[in-house]
């Protein structure tokens, strides 16, 4: 069964990829869609074996390489963990491959996309029922490439193939991190074998290693190389720049790959290497800093934005900083349960946001949105839902939307870790609260109230062909074919109960430890902590919520001139978050200036200079000098031969007289 | 004292063509040119029942109380050079006949060379050695000069005399130098007499002796008069110079080396690798900037024939079948090549022998462009072709013996090499064409090259292996006798 859910996208990505116009759109996308929900229902029907039953396994398929004492094999590994993931990934690539029926039914080249989008998928599938590190990275690199393929899908776009190359390249530098990691555990476990690892980590603890005269934790370091590769691809602080820039792909690939699945690898892999992680404390303290930090500084920036997919963007960015600081405080179990909810709701927020611009004719900016609610009932309820879910809507005790119960336990499980990294994570995430609840309040009232201002958008004129800048210029936004809005409502059931369901099997203390059945470092001790916090942490992340909430309503809808009077009076704090704390021009002139500078150098005087100076054309002007002198040689006159043969002859003869007379 | 009726069984080939070559001109003298045609097919019938004397000559044996060998070495050449010879004196035919001098004299020059290269092979002393060299060597001056009305023949055939007579004199020089100090010409003599620690006299005329060898295989800086005269001559004798004596030699070369003088295999191995270098890179670099295909092909067999001295300077059973294979494949593709060359006319009719007239031959004349694009990418070593595979094979013996110098250099020059042949296939296959280049005129010669081409392609591979078995059988042959 394991190997039909893996290998039916690869089959169907390859027929559609290889069909492609011969194939058909209609065939091309039955292919890929219906293979994707037979993946999905089985992967359900896997996730109550293994979550609910005893079923954990490792499938060998064969034997990939062997070389000296690294032998590496296909296998596939079942057990909660890869179970929850595989209804994850499955789950929202189904309904994602539907909703691209609708939102890419103008496209040109139909087959491709969902070719990439199936092979995104396998790749995905690959990753996470990975048994040892190589195969891990396989996955690791495949989805980086079918990312790399769908940023830039419409690669008539410059800025597209920009976005494309820039998340690829910034992505390298979070994979060199990981491939020096898997160097050093093979290095030090002499394996790559996933359990293996897990298991013997603990012998290691504590040992060091000599660098530079300092000694180095072994597995602090293994773990920090870990996890840049992590950060990369989950765009924490430091290597999340391509994210934002990722949004130049179409808008189901951003829900996708952007939302629900690819960027959560890296917390997947940390919650994988669990058991290693918890080996290195130093480590976890680093995940933790470096978690909270991007969920403050990613929700900051949302605040600003305004483009559509950029705010969500930011979003995702943020909600992953919280996986991670999760994961760092030792909540693995919240920290998956974090993941989960939010790939439910965040793409729903995604394919919603991407029905907005399906209606708004591709108009992505909301300064251009307003008054959306009537046109488009169906996506402003859902999108609702999404908000409600993200914000963390919901009464202790009662019931609450997803991220009420994941976001609220993560908050919570930082509170109870009692470590100083837990309280920093645990005052970030409140306040990242309050953010996120501003942010996302912002987009709907931005969006769905207010006034129209459509016409101000050029997108939108194209179609009115109305001069007047204000009002709707008499566009009529049409709401989305039912393929894009199934999806909405499917994804909208998982936002509105997917926490209350799965709260206490991911959570609950005997629950928990029985759920994920050793698949992942539970730790039943926080968990009952976290369970047991005062009022008040149970409490805060809601008044930020609310606090954020209020503050929302006041600036855009009782008083919609107060953004920017606001704008104006703190117009560099504006313009710090605007521009996205600098960091792409910070970047800018570290590392692409003086890339760019060693480039030309290397370019002019190393390979024009001294290469291609000494190398080819040097040659080939001794080859061209040789074959005149060749030719001058070659004189016509008798005598002039007849001496080259003497002088040959004497030559050798020389050669040999004094050998010959000295033998004797 | 051996008896001489076993001695003349052993050299039942040499008898054959001697006697051959003696009706051949008796036919000629009374019949006068007319008989050309009919002299050269009978020619060809000479050479199949020389080449039939060759059969069952299992294991080598000793004639003219040593002064002749028969053996698989000798047998395995000698099917070369009766085969070359043929094809050289069939594919003359039209080119004669246009340029007026379809002399009856052309056929039989050739057997008595053929017989001269013969006699190389199987030499087994140094005196039988020089009386086949010799024996070429004449037919050849004649042979260069043939167009005798031409300025530029005649001055082929005189530049080929005075600088053979001169390589000739250096030759004997060595072989009384050889004889004065050990006392025997006879090559299993020698191999006895010469010694770890030669005498000067012995070393100096085992120089001398390579020296008047390597003006015949044209190595360098033996090989100044290979240009000119292969320019200068006749096209079809270009075609034949670049074939049957270099395997000749070649042959006479290893067995010298390898029988006579194994004993100062130190000595001679340094002057083979250096004529092997010299030659590679002189040939390689040479040929770039001619204007002359006939002058190319011969810079060409120049740096062939330093690829084949590296299979000697090997000096192992490897590196001698490698020299064996080498020349196998390298007959066909440079007399092909020359065919290419014969077959090039151009409006008036007259032979064509520039590169420029190459030019865009593969819309005038595609097929012989395909046919040239096999020989040149085979002569540049490009693998799925049939030069390729000697090549690997000589570079192989250089590893094997831990000449990784040699190899290298081997591999340097066959790229420089590769430059000019591409520049052929490039002024064919993506220039223009210049002028027009009449239609092959006799469907002989087409055969021919359309047979030769086959060879070389990679169809040409399922031969391989009869050619490396029999290369091999030759070689262990000479080393083991």
């Amino acid at each position: 069964m394991l190997n039909i859910i893996v290998f039916l996208p690869l089959l169907a990505a390859l027929i559609a990829g290889l069909g492609n116009r011969a194939l058909g759109n209609v065939a091309a996308k039955s292919v890929t869609t219906g293979s994707l929900f037979v993946s999905a229902a089985l992967s359900w029907l896997l996730f109550f074996q293994v979550g609910f039953g005893d079923t954990s396994y490792t499938q060998p398929v064969f034997e990939w390489f062997r070389s000296g004492d690294l032998v590496i094999n296909w296998a596939l590994r079942l057990d909660t963990l890869t179970a929850v993931m595989l209804i994850v990934i499955t789950t929202v690539s189904a309904l994602v491959h539907l909703y691209s029926w609708g939102y890419m039914a103008e496209d040109p080249d139909q087959p491709r996309f969902f070719a990439y989008l199936s092979l995104f998928t396998f790749a995905m599938l690959m990753l996470v029922t990975a048994d040892n590190l190589v195969q891990m990275f396989f996955g690791w690199e495949g989805v980086g490439l079918a990312s790399y393929l769908l940023i830039g899908f419409w690669y008539h776009k410059p800025s597209a193939n920009a976005a494309a190359i820039k998340a690829f390249v910034v992505n390298r530098v979070g994979d060199f991190g990981y491939s020096l990691g898997i160097f050093g555990i093979f290095l030090v476990f002499g394996t790559t074998d996933l359990s293996l690892i897990n298991e013997t980590a603990g012998e290691f603890q504590g040992r060091t290693f000599e660098f530079l005269g300092y000694q180095v934790d072994i597995l602090t370091t293994l773990c920090l190389l870990l996890f840049v590769g992590a950060m990369g691809k989950s765009a924490q602080l430091g290597l999340h720049t391509w994210l934002p820039d990722a949004m130049e792909g179409p808008t189901p690939v951003s829900a996708l790959i952007h939302a629900a699945t690819m960027v959560t690898a890296g917390v997947f892999m940390v919650c994988r290497m669990s058991p290693l992680f918890e080996a290195a404390p130093a480590a976890l303290t680093v995940v933790t800093y470096v978690g909270a930090a991007t969920a403050l500084f990613a929700a900051t920036v949302g605040t600003v934005q305004t483009d559509i997919k950029r705010v969500i963007a930011y979003s995702t960015c943020s909600q992953l900083g919280y996986m991670f600081f999760a994961a760092g405080i030792g909540a693995y179990g919240a920290s998956m349960f974090h993941l989960t909810t939010h790939a439910f709701f965040k793409a729903l927020l995604f394919l919603g946001a991407g029905s907005v611009i399906h209606a708004m004719h591709h108009e992505q900016d909301m300064r251009y949105y307003g008054g959306l609610r009537k046109e488009i009932p169906f996506t402003f309820y859902t999108m609702l839902i999404g908000t409600l879910a993200i914000t963390g809507v919901g009464i202790v005790g009662v019931f609450g939307f997803a991220g009420f119960y994941s976001k609220d336990l993560i908050i919570e499980s930082a509170f109870a870790a009692g470590s100083e990294a837990g309280y920093v994570a645990f005052a970030v995430g409140v306040f990242a609260a309050l953010l996120t609840s501003f942010y996302s309040w912002r987009l709907m009232f931005l969006t769905f109230w207010q006034t129209p201002r459509w016409n101000e958008s050029e997108h939108i004129r194209h179609v009115t062909h109305s001069e007047d800048r204000t009002g709707t210029g008499g566009y009529k936004p049409h709401e989305s074919p039912m393929t894009m809005l199934i999806p909405l409502g499917v994804l909208s059931v998982g936002a509105v109960f997917a926490g209350y369901a799965l709260y206490y099997p991911f959570s609950g203390e005997e629950q928990g430890a029985a759920f994920w059945n050793g698949s992942i470092a539970f730790n039943v001790e926080l968990m009952a902590a976290a369970h047991h916090v005062p009022l008040w942490v149970k409490l805060a992340s809601t008044v930020a919520m609310l606090t954020g909430l209020a503050v929302a309503l006041v600036y855009y809808i009782w008083k919609p001139h107060k953004p920017a009077a606001f704008v104006e009076q703190f117009r560099s704090l504006h313009a710090f978050l605007m521009r996205k704390w600098y960091f792409d021009e910070l970047y800018h002139y570290l590392f692409i200036v003086p890339s760019l500078w060693f480039g030309r150098v290397f370019w002019k005087r190393g390979d024009q200079g001294t290469i291609d100076r000494f190398g080819p054309n040097g040659a080939g002007w001794l080859v061209e000098r040789g074959a005149g002198v060749a030719r001058r040689l070659q004189s016509g006159y008798l005598y002039n031969y007849a001496l080259v043969m003497l002088i040959g002859l004497a030559a050798a003869a020389a050669w040999f007289l004094p050998r010959a007379m000295g033998g004797e | 004292m051996q008896p001489i009726a076993e001695s003349i069984g052993i050299a039942a080939p040499e008898l054959v063509l001697a006697t051959g070559a003696m009706v051949l001109l008796m036919l000629g003298v009374f019949r006068g040119n007319r008989s050309l045609h009919g002299l050269t097919y009978g020619g060809v019938i000479i050479y199949a029942i020389a080449g039939f004397a060759l059969l069952g000559d299992a294991q080598s044996e000793l004639a003219f109380d040593g002064l002749y060998i028969a053996d698989d070495f000798s047998a395995y050449l000698k099917v070369l050079i009766f085969a070359a010879a043929a094809i050289c004196s069939i594919i003359a035919l039209p080119y004669l006949v246009r340029a007026r001098s379809d002399k009856f004299e052309y056929p039989v020059l050739i057997m008595l060379g053929a017989l001269g290269m013969s006699m190389m092979v199987s030499a087994n002393d140094l005196l039988s050695l020089y009386i086949g060299l010799e024996l070429q060597s004449l037919a050849a001056y004649v042979l260069a000069a043939f167009h005798r009305n031409e300025a530029s023949s005649s001055e082929a055939g005189l530049k080929y005399f005075v600088l053979g007579a001169l390589a000739s004199g250096i030759l004997l020089y060595g072989v009384s130098l050889v004889y004065g100090f050990t006392g025997t010409t006879d090559f299993r003599l020698l191999q006895v007499a010469v010694t770890e620690t030669p005498a000067v006299g012995t070393v100096i005329g085992l120089v001398f002796i390579l020296a008047g060898l390597a003006f015949k295989v044209s190595a360098v800086p033996f090989h100044m008069w290979t240009p000119d005269v292969y320019q200068g001559a006749p096209t079809p004798v270009a075609a034949f110079f670049a074939s049957a004596p270099k395997a000749a030699a070649m042959g006479l070369l290893v067995r010298v080396c390898m029988d006579a003088f194994g004993g100062m295999m130190s000595e001679w191995q340094q002057i083979i690798a250096f004529m092997a270098i010299a030659s590679m890179v002189l040939g390689a670099v040479g040929a770039i900037g001619q204007r002359s295909i006939k002058r190319l092909l011969a810079y060409s067999s120049i740096n062939n024939i330093g690829f084949a001295l590296i299979g000697l300077a090997a000096a192992s059973e490897l590196g001698i079948s490698g020299v064996l294979f080498y020349m196998a494949i390298y007959l066909p593709m440079t007399i092909g090549a020359f065919l290419v060359v014969l077959s090039l006319r151009g409006a008036d009719g007259r032979p064509l022998d520039t590169m420029n007239s190459l030019k865009g031959l593969s819309k005038t004349r595609p097929g012989l462009a395909i046919a040239l694009l096999i020989f040149m990418f085979s002569l540049a070593g490009i693998p799925p072709l049939f030069g390729f595979w000697p090549k690997f094979a000589v570079f192989n013996a250089a590893i094997d013996a831990e000449m990784y110098v040699l190899a290298v250099i081997g591999v340097v020059t066959s790229v420089v090499g590769a430059f000019y042949y591409l520049r052929i296939i490039k002024l064919a296959y993506f220039d223009e064409p210049e002028g027009t280049v009449l239609p092959q005129e006799s469907r002989v010669n087409g055969a021919l090259l359309a047979g030769i081409a086959v060879f070389c392609s990679p169809l040409g591979l399922f031969l391989m292996g009869p050619i490396t078995v029999a290369a091999a059988r030759a070689a262990r042959a000479m080393l083991t006798f």
